[in-house]
């Protein structure tokens, strides 16, 4: 056993940030919860196509962000785009599902829809405010991530995960990715998939040495690239 | 052949002048279980045929579809006819066969390889052109053109040779009535190898549907000698909710027995290991010595790695080869015609030659390794000398201690006529989910009349009619609590109440991802030159397929031995592997698992007789009868009915042995159930390590204090389980098999037909959705039950548990026992179990704190 206090925030720019097991990140300064590609109403854009995943996705989604808002009461949240899965994804939101978004929503100071790739156009009626990117401090909050340099970047999009093997055992796991100088956020949505941190769309954004926090049941591990398997 | 020519059973089946000539011009006799075929065929019965490998199985499967197909055209024969000799002139007779339209298939036959029926449509030429049969014979398997087989739907062979997933394929479309309306003969091929798995499922749901299209045909199964053959019995005959139904049986006469000797090796015998090196060289003396022979391993590695061993010894330069299937399809194929045409010495292979191909003249069978069980062994002792009247040679290399024990049990098994029992299937939930679907490509059903027809499928006589509505909703709609659904529905109802495909996609995509087989994801293993600036060239060779879980253990510069070499792992690229030339002498990674089967209930219980029988013992080898005698006085040999356990103190840490010989799966699953329960105990548990023998479990606190009998009560299979269950790695693997199989991950897209990683839903999210929200959903289900029997063995845990009670032998020792060492040796060889993953996480984590620090 190490006795030192394993690590548990990132520095971003001089920013302090604290990933949280439930997939969000927390600035505790700003009091602010971001999250990153919800990708709601997934399972029924595949059982539209004939896949009849089971419809319970948004739900379980909901439920592990309304926890998470609970638990640390942020003043702003702030979502990086892809929150719905495909542009006909808010029709296809059950009544209740939309009304425990809206209550969230409302439950807030401020409330900001990050555009994405699979969502381009803002939510109809659900309130809160729509950009691209925006700007707070020293940090830029977008989807996308952006070609170097990009001091201060948080995004999403990717989706990034992470393995490691321990005593012959292998674990992977989403992961926050990140440098120090840019972070790439954990899909946050229970149907949204994982990209290796060693393909080359997540490799190539950081320098070599960059530490991945996976998360786990009730903590976030912070561990070195160096130590993950394929790295 | 020496026997007498016999033409005419006891009960009195004759062969038509046309074949008693044909049988005669070869010299060959009629042998009386080819007549006792013709004569269930006259009694237009089902039957099933058991004989060992080389008793004329598949002509006599055969005969009297070709006695029946030849007589078709003729005039019958005027009833005061003189018959042949013999008392035959009642006989019962096959009658002529008379379809409603011109071509129709007449026999089906189905194998449980490609290959086989391949095989077998050549073998059939032989008799078919030698009397002059008009008889048209087909092969239709995954590499028939879409061109012929579109032929075959209008104008079928006589006989069509096929595979369980081919069939289904056919019974989904829309032709299937017309093209089996005159099937009179369904021939099963290895049917002991075809109904033991999920295929046998699907076969038994294709055989309902047939008797439904053809209620007239008759079901002809060909096995292996079974210890239980009723089993079969049962699954070739139509059942209805009664008394089971059986189907005649038919015994074909036992060959000679075959010459089997167990290796005394002169070199040390290993504690543990399962490679058998130490024998290398006297293995090879053996080859050298023979026409050709077979090597047979349990594992893909164990055979890379005995390749390589063999031909570092192999002087002579004996061609010897290497079969197995991860190997490219190529590759194998060039493998199995070199033997055929007899020009290999020596072939290393696992189970993929197990099945009853004819690879030519193959004279000695060596089996690295204990079998571990009785019926595979005797499988592939009859790959050697093809013959009936020939004994068989086989040699048995025990690869450590506990195996000379194994071993010698087998071969004793094998002389008292013993087979391995196989316990009964249940359907699976998803095979039936599957198979629901197909039957709606093929045309609307009734709900009613289906369940009716599955229910007299032997597997699935006992599924409730909630069981099949849930499965039926499932494939409709998704069947989900929430009717969300219902507009995306893929089964709608006619006005009739009948259930149809919903629009012609859904049965385009029923085609595409049909099958039981469902392979672990697989990456090619791609060898390239080298790597420019980091990154691989493409091109390069495919040399065979490897599971993509191998690789993801490893890290770049790892090597391992594959397809006969050393190679060195770069990266993966989607689906590909890419790997250059290791240039080490030891590969790093030893081992990757492919195929290893649990010992067999049967076996162990022999191990466990001999090991409590003194003067078994004495007669065992010196080196294995030494280490008996000195455990028997360091701790003690329990006796045949009662099971051992030891602790003892080790390097600061406290063990506790137990020995239940009930295999590695079932030792796995009783290892993660006794370290859950040691921790509840307080005993600090820190991991385990399960053998086929024995299972080891350490921890920090000493477990002699332990009120042993209520540790190992059996209501160890309670809260425990279920709950170790559902974060099991494995079940989430089989709930993967499960969702692909039942339909709610496709792997295959119309226009996408190459599988890649990338259009696969990730299984676990799905499953860790419906634990939580519908935990008794269908495919939930189907993957608990194929856990607790297969992955986990739990039936055999819970008659380990049932058996042992009361009958527990503690010994406390100062120090560790011979018998032990085995197991305490495969630490550090197997993966550490017992520790939760996110405690292993922060070990990953922990270990970098300081250089983590910098970031804060």
């Amino acid at each position: 056993m190490n006795a030192a206090l394993p690590v548990r925030d990132i520095d971003l720019a001089g920013i302090r940030l604290t990933p949280d097991p439930s997939g969000a990140l927390w600035w505790a300064e700003m009091r602010m919860l971001i999250a990153a590609d919800l990708h709601l109403e997934k399972g029924s854009a595949y059982a539209a196509r004939g896949q009849m995943l089971p419809p319970y996705d948004t739900h379980a989604t909901l439920t592990r962000l309304e926890g998470a808002c609970a638990r640390l009461r942020p003043r702003e949240v702030v979502l990086l785009g892809d929150t719905f899965h495909d542009r006909k994804a808010e029709e296809r939101l059950a009544d209740d599902a939309r009304a425990r978004l809206q209550r969230l929503i409302m439950a807030v100071e401020t409330w900001t829809w990050i555009l994405g790739n699979h969502d381009p156009a803002p939510p109809q009626g659900l309130g809160g405010q729509v950009a691209e990117e925006i700007y707070v401090g020293p940090l830029v909050l977008r989807h996308e991530p952006k070609a170097r340099p990009s001091a201060g970047e948080i995004a999403g999009h990717l989706h990034p995960a992470a393995r490691v093997s321990v005593r012959g055992r292998s674990i992977r796991r989403r992961c926050f990715v990140t440098d120090g100088e840019r972070l790439v956020m954990p899909a946050f949505g229970a149907y949204a998939g994982g990209l290796d941190v060693f393909d080359p769309a997540l490799r190539d954004l950081f320098a070599p040495q960059f530490h991945a926090f996976m998360i786990g049941k009730a903590a976030v591990h912070a561990v070195t690239s160096r130590r993950l398997a394929g790295g | 052949m020496t026997d007498t020519p016999v033409l005419n059973a006891p009960d009195g089946a004759t062969l038509p002048p046309r074949f008693a000539a044909w049988f005669a011009g070869r010299g060959w006799a009629v042998r009386p279980h080819q007549l006792a075929m013709l004569d269930a065929a006259a009694a237009g019965e089902h039957v099933l045929l058991t004989a060992p490998t080389g008793g004329g199985k598949t002509l006599a499967g055969f005969l009297p579809s070709l006695i029946s197909l030849s007589a078709r055209g003729e005039k019958p024969p005027a009833p005061a006819e003189p018959e042949t000799a013999g008392p035959g002139h009642n006989a019962p007779r096959i009658e002529a066969w008379k379809p409603h339209r011109k071509r129709s298939v007449h026999t089906l036959y189905i194998s449980p390889l490609k290959a086989l029926a391949v095989d077998i449509a050549r073998n059939l030429e032989a008799p078919v052109s030698e009397m002059k049969l008009d008889i048209r014979m087909e092969t239709r398997t995954g590499d028939t053109s879409a061109h012929k087989r579109q032929r075959q739907k209008i104008d079928p062979p006589d006989i069509l040779l096929t595979t369980p997933e081919q069939l289904a394929l056919l019974l989904a479309s829309r032709e299937a009535a017309a093209m089996f309306r005159d099937l009179d003969t369904i021939v099963l091929d290895e049917l002991h190898a075809l109904v033991a798995n999920k295929r046998g499922d699907l076969l038994a749901l294709d055989l309902a549907r047939l008797a439904r299209l053809a209620p007239q045909s008759r079901r002809v199964g060909l096995s292996a000698t079974v210890a239980d053959p009723d089993h079969l019995r049962r699954y070739l005959v139509p059942q209805t909710t009664e008394e089971p139904r059986l189907a005649r049986l038919v015994t074909g006469k036992a060959g000679a027995p075959p010459r089997i000797s167990v290796l005394a090796s002169e070199a040390h015998i290993p504690w543990s290991g399962h490679s058998g090196r130490h024998a290398v060289p006297e293995v090879m003396e053996r080859i050298a010595a023979a026409r050709m022979a077979i090597v047979f391993v349990n594992t893909r590695s164990q055979a890379e790695l005995l390749f390589q061993d063999l031909w570092r010894v192999n002087d002579a330069n004996l061609p010897i080869a290497l079969h197995h299937g991860s190997l490219d399809v190529g590759q194998r194929r060039k493998v199995e015609a070199a033997m055929a045409a007899g020009k290999l010495r020596a072939v290393v292979a696992t189970s993929t030659l197990d099945l009853g191909i004819d690879w030519g003249d193959v004279d000695l069978v060596i089996q690295m390794g204990a079998p571990k069980g009785v019926s595979r062994m005797q499988q592939r002792i009859g790959r050697a000398n093809h013959r009936l009247d020939e004994s068989s040679e086989a040699l048995l290399v025990p690869s450590n201690r506990f195996e000379v024990l194994e071993c010698l049990a087998a071969r004793e098994a094998v002389a008292k006529g013993k087979q391995d029992g196989e316990t009964r299937r249940q359907g699976g939930l998803d095979v039936l989910a599957q198979h629901i679907l197909g039957m709606a490509c093929a045309d609307p059903f009734d709900a009613d009349e289906l369940y009716d027809e599955i229910t007299s499928a032997e597997p699935y006589r006992e599924l409730t009619r909630a069981t099949f509505d849930q499965a039926l909703n499932f494939v409709a709609t998704g069947g989900y609590a929430l009717k969300t659904y219902e507009r995306f529905a893929k089964l709608r109802q006619t006005p009739e109440g009948r259930w149809r495909v919903a629009n012609p996609m859904v049965a385009q995509r029923y085609r595409l991802n049909a099958g039981t087989i469902v392979e672990a994801q697989m990456l090619n293993v791609r060898f390239v030159r080298s790597l420019k600036g980091g990154k691989a060239l493409s091109g390069g060779r495919v040399i065979g397929k490897m599971e993509e879980w191998f690789f993801e253990q490893m890290t770049p510069g790892d090597t391992f031995v594959f397809a006969g070499q050393i190679l060195r792992f770069e990266t993966i690229v989607e689906t590909d592997a890419l790997v250059t030339r290791g240039t080490t002498d030891e590969p790093m990674v030893p081992s990757w698992q492919g195929g290893k089967f649990p010992l067999t209930t049967y076996l162990a219980e022999r191990v466990r007789e001999m090991i409590a029988d003194p003067e078994a013992i004495e007669n065992l080898p010196d080196q294995v009868a030494q280490w008996l005698a000195l455990q028997a006085w360091r701790s003690v040999l329990p006796e045949a009915d009662e099971m051992l356990i030891e602790t003892f103190p080790r390097n600061g840490k406290f063990y506790m042995t137990c020995y239940p010989f009930d295999g590695r799966l079932a030792h796995q699953t009783l290892g993660m159930l006794l370290t859950r329960r040691l921790e509840r105990m307080g005993m600090r548990p820190l991991g385990f390590v399960a053998g086929e023998y024995a299972i080891s479990v350490w921890g920090l606190r000493d477990m002699a204090r332990l009120d042993i009998d209520q540790l190992f009560a059996p209501d160890l299979l309670g809260d425990d389980l279920e709950e170790w269950l559902n974060e099991s790695i494995m079940l989430k693997r089989q709930f993967r098999n499960c969702a692909i199989i039942g339909g709610l991950i496709e792997t295959r897209f119309p226009g996408k037909e190459k599988t890649g990683r990338q259009v696969t839903f990730s299984s676990d999210l799905i499953y860790d959705v419906l634990r939580e929200h519908e935990p008794e959903h269908i495919l939930l289900r189907a993957a608990r039950e194929d856990a607790l029997t297969g992955l986990l063995d739990l039936k055999r845990l819970s008659d380990l548990l049932h058996r042992v009670r009361g009958k527990l032998v503690v010994k406390h020792l100062e120090r560790v026992s011979p018998l032990a060492v085995p197991v305490l040796l495969e630490i550090g060889k197997e993966p550490i179990q017992g520790a939760a993953e996110d405690e292993l996480l922060g070990e990953a984590a922990e270990s970098l704190v300081d250089e983590a620090m910098r970031l804060v």
